[in-house]
């Protein structure tokens, strides 16, 4: 189970941010909703365990995040969490298949060249495993992004705007993606948007005001 | 996958600047491995050959051609000088050992070099096959030269007139080699040694042979005695001091009161290393400078890289990297990048100096490429330090950066 409780947050000269309480279960599915401005990418990175909010706590299963080390929120991270941006960041002088393995060993586990097989398979890519991404398509490099998000069956699969580069079709194909892997790798799912067209795959709804 | 793979991939994925860095520090380190390995053979095998000899006696002239071609058989002799005038010097109270020298022939650019016992005890030589010169036309050969000419024990081979060059070759008489010397690490290695009268005996028949007029038939026959010596002419005479009260007084004795002169192999050496010192270290400040341009070059390829990178950085924090492994990753990438450069650049300076060792006219002061030094362990050292030096600005900012402002950003 994930909660956020009384979290607020101010960026030094802006104005303060505070969002309502919010508790989700493990394997649900929620949208985050909410206009460009409204903090939608603050709270995913305090979710996400990237930013250190001003105020309040964010528990995952029993731990209180922002009360680990840095390198231990660090590794918390890297295991339990995984984070799909809105354009697929892969690192450029690595294969597909060296992206994958980097996410293992980043998050300290072994290199299990079977999971990345698989779950490269599952997102019909297995054929690019050895191709750099410089020789991928946009749609193909957003599916290695969803494959490193889930490569090591985090418990939070967190997709911040992942359609609103995209025409209708592969915006659905997208979302259909990670309905799927969310489901296979049993993670709870949030995606941030504010694309309509997202809208109607989701039952949980957390709108920003 | 080690931060260092990591690093090692990123270079490869920008192979251009990667080698231009890499082609800056090898210049700068091949530079300066030259320069450590040359200057400290050269010091060697001036210190190595001089080391015993307090002071050359030869012909008026240059007191460094002296000494160039009586102690290192490099330059051409300043001339001949009486071997009565030498004798005297020789049996002055000031002089332990002197040590006469006849030069004129050669073996295939090999210099053979008349003298006498005392030769063998200044150089402490040692034979390693054989025994040394006794009789005329025997020569024991230096260990390099048997090497190079394949003698061996036994052979004969005729000389050639003068130092260098094999058009005029003296038929009437053949050296036999009767000893081999154990290398000796100094000139004498690549000398063919033998007694006097034999170099005497080669010139007499020699100029009869061209003259065909004059028969020095006496001298022929007993070519040592003494009532002859006045006309006898060695090249140099090579002179170990008694005591060092002799430093002063014997030079300027020698300079006042003969038409000799007497140079000093310690102070020409060292006018000779101050003259050649201007260059190495106009060269080592040469190479001093590239390095640092090539130090500055890493450091802006490194800190231009990190800002297309930093979103690369960041994500790999989102994937559970620490802020160690960020600033491993950009510091192995300079010290990849230096560390590179110099072993390319200490190998291809052994390699460089070993092909201008073997276009080296001269085989007294030849240069070898493969000769390691200890101090060329600094030379890492200092690529280890120049890689550190250029990324650590670049790394720390990597450990500091803000992932959360930086994802934002997008």
């Amino acid at each position: 189970m994930i909660s956020i409780q009384s979290v607020s947050h101010s960026y030094a000269g802006a104005q303060r941010i505070s969002f309502k309480d919010w508790e989700i279960n493990n394997g649900e599915q929620w949208l985050l909703l909410g206009e460009s401005g409204s903090g939608k990418t603050t709270l995913l990175h305090i979710l996400t365990g990237i930013l250190k909010p001003a105020q309040g706590e964010v528990n995952m299963d029993g731990t209180s995040v922002y009360a680990l080390s840095s390198r231990a929120l660090d590794q918390f991270r890297g295991r339990n969490i995984g984070i799909i941006f809105q354009r697929p960041h892969l690192i450029k002088s690595l294969t597909i298949t060296e992206n994958l393995v980097l996410a293992q060993s980043f998050a300290s586990l072994p290199e299990n060249l079977n999971r990345v097989n698989e779950v490269l398979e599952s997102l019909g890519i297995a054929a690019k495993k050895n191709a750099y991404p410089d020789e991928l398509s946009q749609g193909q490099l957003q599916r290695v992004s969803i494959a490193r998000a889930v490569i090591n069956k985090p418990a939070l699969l967190i997709a911040d705007e992942p359609t609103s580069s995209l025409d209708d079709k592969n915006a659905k194909a997208v979302l259909d993606l990670l309905m799927q892997q969310s489901g296979l790798n049993q993670a709870t799912l949030i995606v941030a948007t504010h694309d309509k067209r997202v809208k109607d795959a989701f039952t949980n709804t957390y709108q920003l005001i | 996958m080690s931060p260092l793979k990591i690093s090692w991939k990123s270079l490869w994925s920008k192979p251009l600047s990667s080698a231009l860095n890499i082609m800056l520090i090898a210049f700068g380190t091949g530079i300066l491995t030259i320069l450590l390995l040359a200057s400290r053979q050269i010091g060697e095998k001036l210190d190595n050959n001089a080391k015993d000899i307090d002071l050359v006696v030869g012909a008026k002239g240059s007191p460094l051609q002296l000494i160039l071609s009586s102690i290192y058989y490099i330059d051409f002799p300043t001339g001949n000088i009486p071997l009565k005038a030498a004798q005297e010097l020789a049996h002055s109270p000031f002089v332990k050992k002197a040590v006469p020298l006849a030069q004129g022939d050669n073996y295939q650019g090999i210099r053979i070099v008349g003298t006498d016992s005392n030769f063998v005890s200044i150089y402490k030589l040692k034979t390693a096959t054989g025994k040394f010169w006794k009789e005329d036309f025997e020569v024991t050969i230096g260990s390099t030269v048997a090497q190079n000419q394949k003698l061996k024990l036994g052979d004969t081979f005729f000389g050639a007139h003068g130092l260098t060059g094999s058009s005029d070759i003296h038929k009437t008489h053949a050296y036999k080699v009767v000893g081999i010397l154990t290398p000796q690490g100094n000139v004498t290695d690549n000398l063919i040694l033998t007694n006097i009268s034999s170099v005497w005996k080669m010139h007499e028949d020699h100029e009869k042979e061209e003259a065909a007029e004059h028969h020095h038939t006496a001298e022929k026959q007993r070519p040592d005695q003494a009532e002859h010596q006045d006309e006898k002419e060695i090249t140099a005479l090579l002179i170990q001091y008694r005591s060092p009260m002799s430093v002063v007084m014997f030079p300027r004795m020698v300079n006042s009161s003969t038409n000799l002169q007497a140079a000093s192999p310690a102070m020409e050496s060292t006018r000779l290393f101050s003259l050649i010192g201007v260059g190495v270290d106009t060269l080592q400040w040469f190479a001093a400078l590239i390095m640092l341009i090539a130090a500055i070059s890493v450091f802006v390829n490194l800190y231009n890289s990190l800002k297309e990178r930093s979103y690369d950085l960041a994500i790999m924090r989102t994937l559970g990297a620490s802020r160690g492994q960020l600033f491993c990753i950009v510091i192995f990438e300079g010290i990849l990048l230096t560390l590179a450069g110099t072993v390319i650049g200490v190998v291809l300076g052994h390699l460089v100096l070993q092909f201008i060792g073997n276009y080296q006219e001269s085989s007294q002061a030849r240069l070898s490429g493969f000769i390691f030094l200890k101090d060329e362990i600094y030379l890492f050292a200092a690529g280890l330090a120049i890689g550190i030096f250029a990324s650590i600005i670049p790394a720390l900012q990597a450990y500091r950066s803000n992932i959360s402002k930086i994802l934002s950003k997008n």
